[in-house]
């Protein structure tokens, strides 16, 4: 009971409250800026889910999104900081590509294949990140953001080389059996969108009902008491690694396979990176990566039309990002206790308990 | 009679979120008085001292200082005003020299240069108006064998004018030995004057030294005593606030077949070797007590023993099976250990007490069947767990973080007692928590031993060793000096903490 409300205080809540709260600041950067932020926000909104086209775009960007932030979310359980989501995904789609346009085989064949390849490409561009750190100790928060720089570089000489169809720097279609089946009629939105939810509940399940999950658990909270209690955690830190990488790499082939079908230099708008702030508002829990997810891709989605309707830049979406992340990150340091945000908080729900306790006692 | 109080500290109060640390504490200070504070883990001694010293300000109240009320808003404050305060855990520069260490920060007398000529300089100077003792200038304090590197703690705030001297648990890392002489000079420092504060739990030594006594337990004074009119038993209800057992009830052991063989044991770490050729075996049915002071291999011989260290020499054998090339994985899988640091390595804090219950135990049924967790079996043992061994806490889905010491304590220890194998090891199983759970594990301890487990137990606290142990081995940088009964004088053992062998008669 104790817990349960812990929970929902922790993890419902307070990101609700910063939602609002950055919203609010951004409101007020809107004003100072001159224009309307009732406006901007209702046709933010308009943008993201006002119709059919809206809404099956806002979901199609929440693909990607999703699966990078699980990605990011599971390998932070196991104090792994994968920085790397962006480099994964690319490599994930890289490969994808290669065998997509390489082989024609039947979709049957052709769809789970690519998956998988996508997937491998991905985990092992992470492993070996995971590898280099258990080997070496090296930081993983620098070696992510280089393979990042790498993966580019590669996906750039690989349109511009090996991969390249005609003119321009980008690889030829993919073969028809690698296509992702339409999941709504008339729109963009194809099957890769329930792949990445089913995912999301396995992984919540994975990591809070089975052993693996106790365990990866126990490493990332305190990798000295893990070791002591005989838990292996370099095998368990070395499959997080593959797992967290596989789900970015497949993020990159689901990309390639449901929306662009071609792989080209500036393949990925920052999916990677925006997955950091998407799995830190969720506080790394894969059910809550569903619905922080779902925001980002709202306010991407929404940001055209807040642009054309209200002339207010989309940046702005970046500075109510950036605010979100911040107060996140306040809130969840070691000192939490004394944090601003913490505080009011705690006052709030301090209030709201006498409240309760004077109605009680009044009644 | 107006009595000269160099300190006097009134209606002092200190809360931090959810704790009122401190609650309307009165303490005073004669001069030229050694004044104990008694009291154990979280009794808010330190919070007390520290906003003696500076560290801390008060929520509310006041503080006197030879009769003047002031604030003392930083530890360059409280030096101004003649305190000084040595810390449980030194505040020194290993590979800096003794003078070094007590030059550093008086960039007046300095300049921005640490000169090491100069500093030493200053430092023999001042030797000349102090006659306590010395510690040579040039050292290195990493060479300085413990008690010496405090004293060089005590050198640094006399160097700064203290008058008043606060002793944060300072016989805490000594032997019996350098206790002695740390006692000896804070005699000589009473009859010249110096008024000290001695904070400590432990009551041998309140009584030893001390002229008077404060007592606190949760955040409040319980009283104030002359330590001629009280005795140990009286503190310790004070401190406790019930009656304590002093001697354990222990039978005379069964002791039965071997179980822990250690054969020739060598441990190799970065600097050294850390355990050098170790013979011994524990048999069922009795505790082997392994004494010495910390740091003398004990952490590096329970490490190899569970697999957690690489063993450089010799063989391990449990229940006659060959125990040499085990790892963790396998030792937690049959035996217990209870390990040195709760914080560290004992428990996961943010880990429910359910969760933390099956740390070691949760690959086994009925925890965990084909990888899926149990939650139901993982609840029961929980809840059965909590009632067993008396942990308070409002419900088994409670953060380990959010307990007492003494309650986390009990969390480690029943999960490796009631894993019921034939081995304990348990190290330092009570450090650090409070009497009546210390109480409770030693009680445990000894009821598992009366059951026939074979159980080592290594610790620093030497009372803890004698009252338990059936055997006691004292190691001394890796060796054995000797296994001796716990009958064998005090003294002689506090010689073999320090060095010297079992002499055979």
């Amino acid at each position: 009971m104790k817990a349960n409300k812990g929970i929902f205080i922790n993890g419902i809540l307070k990101p609700i409250f910063y939602v609002i709260l950055a919203l609010l600041i951004s409101g007020i950067i809107i004003l100072l800026t001159g224009k309307d932020p009732i406006l901007a926000m209702v046709s933010l909104g308009q943008g993201a889910v006002g119709g059919k086209r809206q809404l099956a775009e806002t979901l199609l960007k929440m693909v990607p999104l999703l699966l990078c932030g699980l990605s990011v979310a599971i390998a932070y359980r196991t104090s792994f900081f994968n920085i790397g989501a962006e480099g994964q995904f690319l490599m994930g789609a890289l490969a994808a590509t290669w065998f997509a346009v390489g082989f024609d085989l039947p979709a049957i064949i052709m769809l789970p294949m690519t998956f998988v390849v996508g997937a491998l490409a991905g985990g092992i561009w992470c492993l070996i990140v995971g590898i280099i750190k258990i080997k070496t100790g090296a930081s993983e928060i620098i070696n992510t953001i280089m393979f990042n720089y790498i993966a580019l570089r590669l996906v750039g000489w690989a349109v511009n080389g090996p991969l390249k169809d005609g003119y321009l720097p980008q690889s030829s279609e993919v073969n028809s059996g690698a296509v992702l089946p339409i999941l709504w009629q008339g729109t963009r939105l194809h099957i890769g969108f329930l792949i990445a939810l089913a995912l999301a509940f396995i992984l919540q399940f994975i990591l809070f009902k089975t052993v693996f999950g106790y365990q990866i658990r126990a490493v990332g909270l305190n990798l000295k008491a893990a070791n002591y209690a005989g838990i292996k955690s370099a095998k368990r830190l070395i499959q997080t690694c593959l797992i967290s990488g596989g789900l970015a790499g497949l993020a990159g082939a689901i990309e390639l396979m449901g929306v662009t079908k071609r792989l080209f230099e500036i393949f990925s708008p920052g999916y990677g990176y925006d997955a950091i702030a998407v799995s830190l508002l969720a506080q790394n829990n894969p059910a809550g990566v569903i619905l922080s997810s779902l925001l980002f891709a709202v306010l991407r989605g929404g940001a055209g039309q807040m642009q054309r309707n209200a002339d207010v830049s989309f940046v702005i979406i970046y500075v109510i990002q950036a605010l979100i992340i911040v107060f996140v990150v306040m809130s969840s340091s070691d000192k939490n206790s004394n944090s601003v945000i913490q505080k009011l908080i705690q006052k709030i729900s301090l209030q709201k308990a006498e409240k309760k306790v004077d109605s009680k006692g009044g009644a | 009679m107006e009595k000269n109080y160099v300190i006097v500290m009134k209606n002092i109060c200190k809360q931090y979120p959810g704790v009122l640390a401190n609650d309307q504490v009165n303490f005073n200070l004669e001069a030229g008085e050694i004044h104990g504070l008694l009291g154990e883990n979280g009794a808010g001694k330190s919070t007390l001292m520290n906003i003696l010293y500076g560290m801390q300000q008060p929520t509310a109240g006041d503080i006197f200082i030879n009769g003047k009320k002031t604030q003392i808003d930083s530890p360059k404050k409280a030096l101004d005003c003649g305190i000084g305060m040595v810390h449980q855990h030194f505040m020194l520069i290993k590979n800096y020299s003794v003078a070094a260490n007590v030059m550093l920060g008086m960039r007046k007398k300095l300049g921005l240069k640490l000169d090491e000529q100069l500093a030493s300089k200053y430092l023999e100077d001042f030797y000349q108006e102090m006659t306590h003792f010395k510690v040579d200038t040039k050292v290195k304090i990493e060479e300085l064998p413990v008690g010496l590197q405090q004293r060089v703690e005590i050198i640094k705030i006399l160097f700064r004018g203290a008058k008043i001297l606060i002793l944060d648990e300072p016989t805490a890392v000594l032997t019996p030995h350098e206790t002695d002489e740390l006692f000896i000079i804070l005699k000589k420092f009473k009859i010249d004057g110096y008024s000290i504060i001695f904070i400590s739990h432990k009551l041998d030594e309140i009584m030893e030294i001390t002229d008077r006594v404060t007592v606190m337990r949760a955040g409040k004074v319980i009283g104030e005593v002359q330590t001629k009119r009280t005795n140990k038993a009286e503190l310790a209800r004070m401190m406790v606030g019930r009656d304590v057992i002093f001697s354990l009830p222990k039978k005379p052991a069964k002791i039965g077949e071997v179980v822990l063989e250690v054969k020739n044991l060598a441990v190799a770490v970065e600097w050294g070797t850390a355990i050098k050729n170790l013979t011994f075996s524990v048999s069922r049915g009795e505790i082997l007590g392994v004494a010495g002071v910390d740091g003398n291999g004990q952490k590096e011989l329970v490490e190899a023993i569970v697999g957690l260290r690489p063993k450089s020499a010799g063989t391990v054998h449990i229940m006659q099976q060959d125990f040499t090339k085990i790892t963790p994985t396998e030792y937690m899988q049959r035996c217990s250990h209870i390990p040195e640091d709760r914080h560290e390595v004992g428990v996961i804090l943010d880990y429910s007490i359910a969760d933390n219950l099956i740390l070691t135990t949760h690959v086994q049924e009925p925890f965990s069947y084909k990888g899926m967790l149990n939650e139901k079996a993982i609840m029961k043992n929980a809840l059965e767990q909590i009632t067993d061994y008396g942990i308070k806490t409002p419900g088994p889905n409670v953060k380990v973080k959010s307990l007492s010491g003494g309650n986390q304590q009990k969390v480690v220890v029943s999960r490796e007692i009631s894993k019921c194998p034939e081995l304990l090891i348990a190290v330092n199983p009570t450090r650090g928590i409070d009497v009546g759970s210390i109480e409770e594990i030693q009680l445990k301890i000894l009821a598992e031993r009366d059951q026939g487990k074979a159980i080592l137990l290594v610790s620093t606290e030497l009372d803890e060793v004698l009252a338990l142990s059936d055997r006691v081995a004292v190691i001394y940088e890796g060796e054995f000096m000797g296994i001796t009964s716990p009958e064998t004088p005090r003294a002689s053992i506090g010689l073999m903490m320090a060095g010297s062998r079992l002499v055979e008669e």
